[in-house]
């Protein structure tokens, strides 16, 4: 008898095994796909040339993503700006002033606008943010202000969960002793708590960055997706992203393999994202 | 884009192997020749009920390459057949202009050729040089592999190139979008797609319509292709019979493009 609970003890913990380890499966493969149909171009192509290349005409033998990059990470860095201070302000709301009743309330509808689909966001940008911008600000509306808005607006629950979990583990103890050297709540917020959860609300940026940067559909919408570097904050450009999602559906031979060297690039971009943000979260935990 | 594709060739492959029941014809490529197949074929399935044609995106070049991989029964595409693609069967079944359009509310009703080149290529950038107010010119162009933006870099960039400043957008649709809400858009889409939302500018003193497209008179202009890889079976034959018939032209001619028999 106990051999056979052992036994099955034994089988669910292997089944288990196996269902862990395939998801790590399906992440190799997802590697090994885009790594072997995006490296060949590198090799023929020469890395300097896709990388820093300046022109995208890949039709024509030109497969220089250099603007893409810098667009991607301007994107993100406006998203960042418009999302962290609301982020943040949301969270240290949250942990610290809300109320049973306002967090309950607060908590789900947070959850709830992280469920709501890139192409609703893309939509309302385009028919509300861009025509704002254009007759408020000029240029065409599509635009990096219009899409950093957006995106800054799609990365809030990224941030606000990260640091409101980062903020509720600062122990309670930091609080009592802030507050009995005659600090007010404000004082011990911005003096103890923030400094204490700086890690993980760095970590939760981070992670909004990863979110921002690997954002498509909305960003095609309202991006305009023009291959020039912008030059002011009402110029449209093109994103890593936007660039695989456009093209793909015409594209072959190595105008194909050019998308593919794209996703490699936007994979290396998000993997060196996750493993900063990770490491402040391990310090954290460290600490 | 490819996942309907191989969808489609799986429900066609279960038909044809049962062998009972309702026959297939799918149809893939160009999205501008796209709209109009589904019309055509929702006629001719009315009158061939025994047949389901399944229409089918994916782009020009997507079109002629399910054509050479036999995926499909019939490929469409807006360009022309490149060198290496010819040992294709080529079938014109019409032809399109391609309307260059503005906002409704733009003064601009005639611009030359040059000028259009001159706005796509970056040398004229502001309205003003087109005799309007000062602000900068919004062009609107097609994604790089689109058959739309191939026939007009070859038919009005000639050896010029499109800026790199210039917006894009990945379909017809998107691109009259942006011109209908941006009244200081420019873009160019197919003739049969222009409606009420946006106005198209003559071109050369020509206004691009299906009479001046038959005198040829209006220069933007491309074939509609139905591609198939040596002789096609019966019932793809029907159906390009069909739309090469008068009450299959007539259709396109009543959705804006130019039959071929004209």
């Amino acid at each position: 008898m106990i051999d056979r609970t052992v036994l099955k003890e034994q089988f669910v913990k292997w089944v288990l095994i196996a269902f862990a380890l395939s998801s790590l499966l399906f992440l190799f493969l997802i590697f090994a796909f885009i790594l072997g149909e995006g490296l060949p171009l590198f090799l023929k192509v020469g890395v300097k040339n896709i990388i820093f290349g300046m022109k995208w005409a890949p039709t024509k033998g030109y497969f220089g993503i250099f603007p893409m990059i810098i667009s991607s990470f301007l994107v993100t860095f406006g998203a960042l700006v418009i999302g962290a201070p609301l982020g943040l302000s949301c969270a240290i709301y949250l942990s610290e002033y809300s109320g049973k009743k306002m967090k309950m309330f607060l908590k789900p509808a947070i959850e709830l606008l992280a469920g709501i689909p890139s192409v609703v966001f893309g939509f309302l940008g385009v028919i509300y943010i861009v025509p704002i911008v254009r007759n408020y600000l000029g240029g065409s509306g599509f635009s990096l202000i219009s899409t950093s808005l957006v995106l800054g607006v799609m990365i809030l629950p990224t941030i606000i969960s990260i640091s409101f979990d980062a903020l509720v583990s600062v122990p309670k103890t930091y609080r009592e002793a802030s507050a009995a050297m005659g600090a007010t709540k404000w004082q011990t917020i911005y003096k103890v708590i923030i400094p204490s959860a700086k890690s993980g609300i760095l970590a939760s940026f981070i992670l909004g960055m990863g979110r921002a940067i690997g954002e498509t559909m909305a960003v095609i919408m309202i991006a305009g997706n023009a291959l020039k570097i912008p030059t002011s904050i009402l110029d449209p450009l093109r994103t890593l992203t936007g660039n695989i999602a456009l093209e793909l559906a015409y594209a072959t031979g190595d105008h194909r393999l050019a998308l593919f060297s794209t996703g490699v690039v936007l994979m290396l971009i998000i993997m060196i994202l996750n493993y900063i943000a990770n490491f402040g979260i391990k310090r954290k935990i460290a600490k | 884009m490819l996942l309907p594709l191989i969808a489609g060739l799986f429900i066609s492959c279960g038909n044809n192997n049962t062998g009972k029941g309702k026959q297939t014809i799918i149809i893939a490529g160009s999205t501008s020749v796209m709209p109009f197949t589904e019309k055509l074929a929702e006629h001719f399935m009315i009158d061939n009920k025994d047949i389901t044609v399944d229409v089918q995106g994916g782009g020009s070049t997507a079109g002629v390459q399910a054509t050479l991989n036999r995926t499909v029964n019939i490929g469409m595409s807006s360009r022309d057949l490149k060198d290496d693609e010819k040992i294709l069967n080529k079938i014109i079944i019409c032809h399109d202009g391609i309307a260059i359009v503005v906002h409704r509310d733009n003064p601009v009703t005639a611009l030359s050729i040059d000028q259009i080149r001159g706005i796509f290529s970056g040398s004229i950038s502001n309205w003003r040089q087109l005799g309007w107010v000062s602000r900068k010119i919004d062009a609107v162009s097609r994604e790089e592999g689109s058959g739309t933006r191939g026939a007009f870099e070859e038919l009005v960039m000639k050896d010029k190139e499109i800026d790199d400043g210039t917006m894009v957008q990945d379909s017809n649709g998107s691109v009259k979008e942006v011109v209908a809400t941006d009244p200081y858009a420019i873009g160019y889409i197919s003739m049969g797609l222009v409606d009420e939302k946006v106005k198209p500018v003559s071109i050369n003193g020509i206004r691009p319509s299906i009479k001046t497209i038959k005198s040829g008179k209006y220069k933007i202009v491309r074939p509609f292709l139905y591609l198939t890889n040596g002789q096609p079976d019966k019932r793809t034959q029907t159906f390009i019979d069909y739309v090469l018939s008068k009450d299959g032209q007539r259709i396109l001619k009543n959705e804006g493009l130019v039959g071929i028999h004209d």
